[in-house]
């Protein structure tokens, strides 16, 4: 296995053997010199300024969105709008699509398995229109089938949105078939990509998507900086999410005229230090390539399925095979509190996540109330997951159940 | 000292066979107590008679430190007057602050097997779950 925690500060300089990356990953050098690069040469408020130093600024930012729309292969680098996270990008679009394009007489379409961030702006949605919201359900090991999808699919579908991979169980969901059959009626398709984009290659105008959403976080970038992809056509008839500075053509006292695609959505100063440091992401993740990763998680997570399933008390939720897992494995163990899990592996400085995981629903229709959860990055060991075996086996036995 | 765990036999012993984990016939105080961020959960009863808890119990989920703490808890106070308890209480809440003396802590008994919860924020509200829930039922009408 290849080493990468050298490249990575934070790995290098502790010895906590980190398995939250579903939560947000760790960055690598490079982000981190990428960011204060900008800052120390680049430094000005983009997109306004005359001088030459504005330029450079506004050039920082400008081929980051250029490298952000290579990386998902859209077609218009106009298409990529930068936002603060997935949360945001989702918001952008149930705020200035959802609600100036669905009624009462349309149907919204999402999955039992989303996180909180791609439900709840469609239940406002849903809410101020009218529009009916409906479910796609899952079976008790998390699969959507297509037939699930296709079944849920109406002629009243005006807007769908799907999480590409679950943050709980892992899964990669049908998103191309849920794409042709809601074309089929004229709807479009929102892609919740912020589990997926450190994990699969994503071209949009292979797949059709309308709207992808997705975090820098959890690609190796800076916090707050995140991305909405739409559809020129789409993002050219909705209108700006935040209004203010940066946003306009032209303002009188009592109108404005905006400014064209995609600053029409990016009101006020950006964040040009954090595109910066996407960028640098980006780069790093293609130089290694989504193969060697790919390949790197499924060993880890391997491992650490056939570990634990050597405890009996242990139980995985989700799918049996470790391949349908893109190193998620949420876990319960007999008699033990997820929390209790969790504060007992931090004692041996093993960081997972213990909690709901921002999926409620999901965990309600999987008859679970809160699970412990970890999760492998490509940059993990052998050790780490070693670590986290070892001292998941001792957890019965300090909770006082003797083995 | 060598097991740096906070799970000591105190805490896992009132988690794995909680003796206060009952309903309470003809409680006359009872209140839910929850914590949104984890799911902890607990119904607090309690039977008071000219200002003394005669009797009391807790139904709930959770994690050990937030079960096991109401069952301490109960241990504690019932056969006290409220106003004791209530005092009890306040020097729980300040020892997971960090801020109580060790005379103080003697006087909680078991339930100074929790001190160290000082020492883990992420625990903290787990571990005053009963007790925030027992101070705002019997804080109300003192």
């Amino acid at each position: 296995m290849t080493d990468y925690k050298k490249d990575f500060p934070l790995l290098k300089n502790s010895s906590i053997a980190y398995l939250d990356n579903a939560a947000t990953t760790q960055r690598p050098a490079l982000v981190l010199e990428a960011e204060r690069k900008f800052y120390e040469e680049n430094n000005a408020n983009p997109l306004r300024g005359i001088y030459d130093l504005a330029v450079a600024a506004t050039e920082e930012y400008e081929n980051a969105r250029e490298c952000v729309r290579k990386f998902i292969n859209a077609k218009d680098a106009a298409e990529i709008i930068f936002t603060r996270n997935t949360t945001e990008s989702i918001n952008l679009a149930a705020y200035s699509y959802g609600l100036e394009f669905l009624g009462p007489e349309d149907e919204i379409l999402v999955t039992v398995e989303e996180h909180h961030s791609n439900l709840l702006p469609w239940q406002m949605v849903s809410k101020r229109t009218g529009a009916k919201l409906k479910f796609i359900e899952c079976d008790e090991k998390g699969e959507i089938s297509v037939q699930a999808v296709l079944a849920a699919v109406t002629e009243h579908t005006k807007l769908a949105a799907m999480t590409w991979i679950s943050n709980v169980i892992g899964r990669r969901n049908p998103v191309a078939e849920l794409v042709s059959a809601v074309h089929k009626n004229g709807g479009v398709v929102l892609v919740d990509a912020a589990q997926s984009a450190l994990h699969m290659q994503i071209d949009v105008e292979k797949t059709d998507i309308d709207f992808l959403a997705f975090s820098g976080h959890k690609l190796l970038a800076p916090m707050g900086i995140g991305v909405l992809y739409g559809k020129k056509k789409l993002l050219s008839d909705m209108p700006p999410f935040l209004t203010g500075g940066e946003m306009i053509a032209s303002v009188s006292r009592e109108s404005a005229v905006y400014a064209s695609l995609p600053h029409k959505f990016e009101a006020g100063t950006v964040n040009a230090g954090g595109a910066a440091g996407l960028r640098a992401a980006i780069e790093y993740v293609k130089n290694i390539g989504f193969e060697k990763i790919g390949k790197q998680e499924c060993e880890l997570t391997k491992l650490a399925f056939s570990e634990m399933t050597k405890n009996p008390y242990i139980h995985i939720i989700g799918g049996e095979n470790p391949d349908e897992h893109c190193g998620i494995i949420s876990f319960t163990i007999d008699g033990v509190h997820p929390h209790d899990i969790a504060s007992i592996l931090n004692e041996d400085n093993v960081a997972i996540r213990a909690g709901h995981h921002c999926a409620q629903p999901l965990l309600a229709y999987l008859g679970v109330m809160s699970a412990a959860r970890a999760s492998i990055a490509f940059y993990n060991t052998e050790e780490d997951v070693y670590r986290f075996t070892q001292s998941l086996n001792k957890i019965r036995r300090l909770m006082g159940y003797g083995e | 000292m060598e097991n740096r765990t906070f799970y000591n036999e105190i805490l896992t012993d009132h988690n794995m066979r909680p003796g206060n984990k009952r309903r309470i016939d003809g409680a006359n105080l009872s209140m839910e107590g929850i914590n949104p961020s984890c799911g902890d959960h607990i119904v607090l009863e309690l039977k008071e008679k000219d200002g003394i808890i005669v009797d009391g119990g807790f139904q709930g989920d959770g994690c050990a430190v937030s079960q096991a703490s109401a069952d301490i808890m109960l241990d504690l106070i019932i056969g006290r007057t409220k106003k004791e308890a209530l005092a009890l209480s306040d020097i729980f809440m300040r020892m997971i602050k960090g801020e109580a003396s060790e005379e103080e802590i003697d006087r909680l008994e078991e339930a100074s097997a929790l001190r160290d919860i000082s020492h883990m924020p992420a625990r903290v509200k787990c571990a005053v779950l009963g007790w925030h829930t027992f101070e705002e039922l019997a804080g109300e009408d003192l």
